[in-house]
């Protein structure tokens, strides 16, 4: 056979570029570039003119901020007073109405140590004190406890229980997260096998199967005498599941960490606990603590599944908001807030991720 | 030792409570009659036939949903995650907005929205849009024609599957081709035309077998035809529009993860826009995508489970009303768990395979 070279053809040579103002120069590289950008502008505009405009006719223009369900019916477009009547319901579900300023300390407590921890007020071990105190605080504020009224759990309910029941799962299942992933990084191979068995168990099935096991399964286990309430049940159910995944987290970050650390470390007689303490793990979660932050976010978007064993958390008051018969057919209304409600405090916390991220140490320079 | 004393104890615990309870244990329960009604079932179900078999509806309609959602949101997911990267800034933006809306919302969220507010505002059955004949969309659920298999479908189908190993002996010759000489024969679309052009030929040769059951409007709804349950479109397209947005996120940085220098110094070699893709962009890029979206895959299936909230008969939803029925949580969790795992299992099998061939081979 005969042997075909192939010869180097080089491409065209581009023309000089033709000089633009500004504006146009901007709109034909972001917006017309070429044809098939031309075709894409072209259609999306058309695409976001379809219904964007009546969006925001419906939201604002047509809608109606004050009046009840038949001045709503008269407007035709969103009702906003059905969530302004039922936003105490939302908030804090049938929790007493008199007592309805504990919640709102509780709030405002956490509203506080947020902005402060966003800003890097608080840094350190006061920052860490602070986040373990807060759920014991709202805990004992919304619970009742030393003289102030008991307040059962069972009506605790609405955004309160949602934000309750991610603060705590995330500030318990940190830590049992890092014991997890030092069992399974450094520990005797029993314990190894013990700690991947429970992370890799949990991890692989959803959340909801281990719900409904705290749910069901979980008195079948413990003695007849012993009797744990629903919330506390669930509760358990939710620190497990996050706790694994917190586990797998943070395994990374120990990875990261070079062995000159726990040699130099050894070498210097520190004792072996005290290394892993206080080089070992401080180091590790400096690296991992953007995806800590999106397991947070992750775990508080996961406390809306409650709602399936039967909690009544924000999302259930608003499922259960939109079936109110005086408010019949405003179920857009209550979705639509809601969206805007998980939206502000995920995308808040995945901001306060990013900013960490460029503090942290693999900080792009 | 203390392992085994805990492990001890909870079962004893087990044990007495069962027999408080008055439940009985063991997988016996699979072959009783279930009596519980399952809407949507891919093989024949009645309420007659054993727990076992209500249980497998419910797993296959797990696969069902799970499947389907993984093609869709791939495709939808690649999509979004080249425009996020596009030069287009109206496309960029929009593709950005899309990922940090969806991203930060709860599934459930999105599945309630879905269900109760975006079916509910389609039409009833009797005002049903009608796309073309016998494709309608209601309230009730989303209506296509059913196929039908008519005489001569064994030799269409014969004939499509010799095509299909024709194409790709083509394909597989068009790549050694290229080996041995160093000119490009494009294997992609001489196999597709080769297999487009035969299963045309052999359709039509075998005198058309493929005829279609079209949806009619009987009574208060639709009958005959292939019927999308509104419950099974809610979750389709909650699930296909939530991980969208996160396999987007992967491509995104895939692409990302490519050093300029590389496009750059391909675009100067003269390299045609095609092939830096193919041949540059595409091989680093699926490195860093592959791995992340493996796990999107797996939570996918494991979010199919809230199919129980919007009451579309998936292993979970079934479960759950067999443990209603008569108390069995211990076994039922178990079998759930066996499914989920083996389910996890495959896709990163599967996707493990798929990862060693687009790794960095280093000797």
């Amino acid at each position: 056979m005969q042997e075909t070279t192939v010869t180097f053809q080089p491409t065209e040579p581009r023309p000089a570029p033709v000089h633009q103002t500004k504006a146009i120069a901007w709109l034909r590289s972001n917006l017309f570039g070429s044809w098939f950008d031309t075709l894409v502008t072209l259609a999306l505009t058309g695409l976001l003119l379809s219904f964007v405009p009546d969006l925001i006719r419906w939201l604002f223009v047509t809608a109606t901020f004050q009046g009840d369900d038949t001045v709503c019916r008269e407007n035709g477009g969103a009702c906003w007073p059905f969530i302004i009547e039922k936003f105490q319901v939302l908030m804090i579900g049938v929790y007493p109405q008199d007592l309805a300023w504990r919640p709102a300390i509780c709030a405002i407590a956490l509203v506080v140590l947020a902005w402060l921890t966003y800003w890097d007020r608080i840094r350190g071990v006061a920052l860490i004190v602070a986040w373990a105190v807060l759920p014991i605080f709202a805990l004992i504020m919304i619970g009742g406890a030393f003289g102030m009224q008991e307040v059962d759990q069972s009506v605790w309910g609405g955004l309160m229980l949602s934000i309750m029941l991610a603060l705590v799962g995330v500030i318990v299942s940190i830590p049992l997260g890092i014991l997890l992933a030092l069992g399974r990084h450094y520990g005797s191979p029993a314990i190894k096998v013990l700690c991947v068995t429970f992370i890799e168990l949990l991890r692989g099935v959803p959340l909801i199967t281990i719900l409904f096991m705290a749910s069901v399964m979980m008195p079948l286990f413990l003695p007849p005498e012993l009797v744990i309430n629903n919330l506390l049940r669930i509760q358990i159910g939710l620190i497990m599941f996050s706790s694994a995944y917190m586990a797998e987290v943070v395994r990374g970050g120990l990875q990261a960490i070079p062995k000159g650390q726990s040699e130099a470390s050894l070498s210097l007689g520190v004792s072996p606990v005290y290394t892993v303490a206080f080089i070992i793990v401080p180091q590790a979660l400096r690296h991992v603590l953007p995806p800590l932050i999106g397991r947070c976010i992750a775990l508080f978007k996961d406390t809306s599944l409650v709602i399936i064993v039967g909690l009544l958390d924000f999302l259930g008051m608003i499922k259960s908001a939109a079936l109110d018969t005086d408010w019949l057919g405003f179920q857009a209304e209550a979705y639509v807030f809601a969206a805007l409600v998980y939206w502000l405090i995920c995308y808040s916390l995945s901001l306060y991720g990013r900013q960490l991220e460029k503090r942290g140490p693999n900080a792009r320079t | 030792m203390a392992v085994l004393g805990v492990a001890y104890l909870l079962f004893s615990n087990t044990q007495r409570n069962l027999e408080i309870r008055g439940i009985e244990s063991g997988f016996a329960f699979l072959w009783q009659e279930a009596g519980l009604p399952i809407g949507d079932s891919l093989i024949d179900y009645d309420p007659s036939r054993g727990y076992g078999y209500a249980f497998l509806v419910g797993v296959l309609n797990t696969l069902l949903v799970s499947i389907l959602a993984i093609v869709f949101a791939t495709l939808l997911g690649i999509v979004v995650g080249v425009s996020r990267v596009s030069k287009n800034w109206l496309l960029a933006k929009c593709a950005s907005i899309y990922v940090e809306t969806l991203r930060n919302l709860p599934l459930l969220l999105i599945l309630f929205f879905v269900y109760t507010v975006v079916l509910a505002s389609f039409p009833h059955p009797r005002e049903a849009i009608e796309i073309a004949e016998g494709y309608y969309i209601s309230k009730r659920g989303i209506y296509l024609p059913r196929p039908l298999a008519e005489d001569g479908f064994a030799v269409f189908a014969i004939a499509s599957v010799v095509a299909l190993v024709l194409a790709l002996v083509f394909w597989r010759w068009a790549r050694n081709y290229k080996v041995r000489t160093g000119r490009s024969v494009s294997g992609f679309w001489g196999g597709l035309a080769i297999f487009v052009v035969l299963c045309a030929l052999s359709y039509f040769a075998s005198d058309k077998p493929i005829g279609s059951e079209l949806p009619v409007y009987k009574g208060f709804n639709f009958k005959g035809g292939f019927a999308l349950k509104p419950e099974f479109a809610a979750l389709l397209l909650g699930l296909v529009l939530y991980t969208a947005a996160f396999i987007g996120e992967n491509v995104r940085s895939g692409i990302q993860s490519v050093h300029a220098g590389q496009i750059e110094a391909a675009n100067a070699l003269g390299v045609s826009s095609g092939v830096v893709t193919r041949q540059v962009l595409l091989p680093q890029a699926l490195r860093v995508t592959i791995p992340a979206t493996t796990n999107d895959y797996a939570s996918l299936v494991k979010n199919s489970s809230l199919a129980v909230a919007i009451g579309y008969p998936d292993m979970v939803s079934v479960g759950g009303t067999i443990i209603g029925q008569n108390g069995q949580a211990v076994e039922i969790i178990a079998m759930w768990m066996a499914v989920y795992l083996t389910i996890n299992l495959f896709i990163s099998l599967g996707m493990n395979v798929l990862n060693a061939r687009v790794q960095i081979v280093e000797r």
